[in-house]
């Protein structure tokens, strides 16, 4: 449960989908993560504009890399969408709890923005041999990225409101009308997407929430959220990751 | 290397500086990234009679050099944080600890503080009487200075150790409340809170913190602070731990320069973990540049001519 401050160097940057990139970093921070789903907490400049860290999500990691995926919606992301290549960054590493890799049919879940941290996720249930199957939900056909990289684990279905692509609607009407079974199920996304996950499979469910965060290492307590286990949980430190049972829809 | 160590009411510290209640937990969770030993002491996450929940989510925005927060008092409540988070704590931390203690009745405060004090590792309480982020609460006895006397006389009577009142900012005249203070038994003052603010959603058109107002911390209220503790240390005779805004060593020397006999660190812990320590460390380099050798020297300089 170490956690790392440090510097990590920009060594790509990728437009992946519209104003959504896909940034890697190089440096030795990146032992620090221990699980899929944990998170880092990135100061986006030396300056105090935009003052708090900006807490991202984690698609991809080594022991000396770590890619996180980010859509541009405010300052600090419009920052970071420019940086250049060599550019260090002052990061907190090593947040959050991860996902529990169970044996067991999985299905991946994840809702636009909270796609990416399922993909090393899928790695990992790749490796122990787990049958996976995803499902991804975007807005448009414009909003789409990493269905390929999801392939690589077994089939990939979409879900657009739009209808641009793949089923129209959310996420979960792409589960029940295409019936998919699953033991398991791992899910990142929006608050909404969630609570309906949690509401409609209130078994065997990790999913992955996120919060605004003062600090991202559980000494503010901005981002506590009641839970059904205890009195409340620290999103940044006892999560992001919750278990189905546990979360209280609209909570 | 300059002497560091200052004397307060229940607080004999190796250095001025602390983190500040609800920037730091209960301690423990920084002994992830240095020891904290270094601290001159730390004020604990405000506490109350009863276990709270606090506010509903989102509780942060950001705003200019600083951040608007709405946690509303999460706690466990003073039991679990005497019989848990403080043993939690001890391991980590050997000097005497600040608690802050909150409530919605006079009464609340009485008996957290009657509880709290008796704890062998609290060397001092800080009353918050300024709390804005709690609708029943705080914020009404620290805009008043008779009930702000009053909450003060009481908790007095019954604490066993030194009190400190941490006054609020969103008032006509700090002054008045911290005479109101002293003459009511105060041992200390510790200011400023928050400012109270708010941010909205330009789609929405909504308040993004849920609890619709904030209290606003960081460097870009540091001018604010300075003027307080100024106005305040030089009407008032008992000490003032002065805090708001401080990101570094020089911040730390203007503070004490305007008033202050120590100093609390908030937002920074935040956005650097290892805040308190850089400072301390900075704070030392600082002096030995400015060639003082007793930071006692430098306490209240603005007060001279």
């Amino acid at each position: 449960m170490a956690n790392f401050q440090g510097l990590m160097e920009i060594t790509k940057i990728d437009n992946l989908a519209d104003d959504v990139y896909e940034m890697t970093l190089k440096g030795d921070g990146a032992k620090y993560i221990s699980q899929s789903g944990q998170f880092i907490n990135i100061k986006i400049n030396d300056s105090l504009q935009p003052y708090l860290r900006r807490p991202m999500s984690i698609s991809d990691y080594d022991e000396n890399t770590i890619v996180i995926v980010f859509k541009v919606v405010g300052l600090g992301t419009e920052i970071l969408k420019n940086k250049a290549i060599g550019d260090k960054l002052d990061c907190l590493i090593g947040l959050g709890n991860g996902f529990t890799v169970k044996k067991g049919k999985a299905l991946l879940i994840g809702g636009g923005l909270g796609t990416p941290p399922l993909y090393n996720l899928g790695k990992k249930l790749k490796a122990q041999g787990v049958e996976v199957t995803t499902v991804l939900g975007f807005g448009s056909k414009k909003d789409i990225f990493y269905e390929d990289k999801f392939k690589e684990f077994g089939d990939v279905y979409i879900a657009t409101m739009d209808g641009s692509v793949g089923i129209k609607g959310t996420v979960i009407d792409v589960i029940q009308q295409l019936n998919l079974t699953f033991e398991n199920y791992y899910t990142c996304g929006p608050e909404p997407m969630l609570d309906a996950l949690a509401l409609n499979y209130p078994e065997n469910g990790q999913l992955s929430f996120e919060a605004r965060m003062g600090c991202g290492f559980g000494a503010c307590m901005g981002c506590s959220c009641k839970v059904k286990t205890k009195p409340y949980k620290r999103i940044c430190v006892e999560g992001p990751i919750l278990l189905s049972d546990e979360v209280i829809v609209n909570g | 290397m300059a002497n560091l160590k200052v004397k307060l009411p229940g607080l004999e510290m190796k250095n001025p500086v602390i983190p500040a209640s609800g920037t730091f937990g209960f301690g423990y969770e920084f002994t992830k990234f240095y020891d904290i030993n270094i601290l001159g002491s730390i004020m604990l996450k405000g506490t109350t009679l009863e276990p709270r929940y606090g506010n509903p989510l989102p509780r942060i925005a950001e705003g200019p050099s600083g951040m608007l927060n709405a946690i509303g008092l999460q706690n466990p409540g003073v039991d679990a944080v005497m019989n848990e988070e403080l043993e939690k704590l001890r391991p980590h931390f050997s000097d005497k600890v600040i608690a802050n203690i909150g409530g919605s009745a006079v009464e609340d405060y009485v008996e957290t503080a009657k509880r709290i004090s008796s704890h062998d590792m609290v060397g001092a309480l800080e009353l918050n009487i300024s709390c804005p982020n709690v609708h029943s609460g705080g914020i009404q006895f620290g805009t008043n200075p008779q009930m702000a006397a009053e909450v003060t006389r009481k908790v007095k009577e019954v604490s066993q150790k030194p009190v400190y009142v941490k006054l609020s900012p969103n008032v006509t005249d700090i002054v008045e409340m911290a005479k109101a203070v002293e003459e009511a038994g105060a041992d200390g003052i510790s200011m400023i809170n928050t400012l109270v603010g708010m941010r909205f959603n330009l789609k929405t058109g909504k308040p993004i913190i849920a609890n619709g107002t904030g209290g606003y911390s960081g460097p870009a209220i540091f001018p604010v602070a300075l003027r307080m503790v100024h106005q305040v240390s030089k009407a008032v005779s008992i000490p003032v731990i002065g805090m708001g805004g401080i990101s570094c060593g020089k911040d730390v020397i203007e503070m004490m320069i305007a008033g202050a006999s120590a100093v609390a660190i908030g937002c920074q812990n935040l956005i650097d973990p290892y805040a308190c320590k850089t400072i301390i460390e900075d704070l030392n380099t600082e002096l030995d540049k400015m060639g003082i050798k007793d930071i006692n020297d430098i306490v209240g300089l603005s007060h001279q001519s």
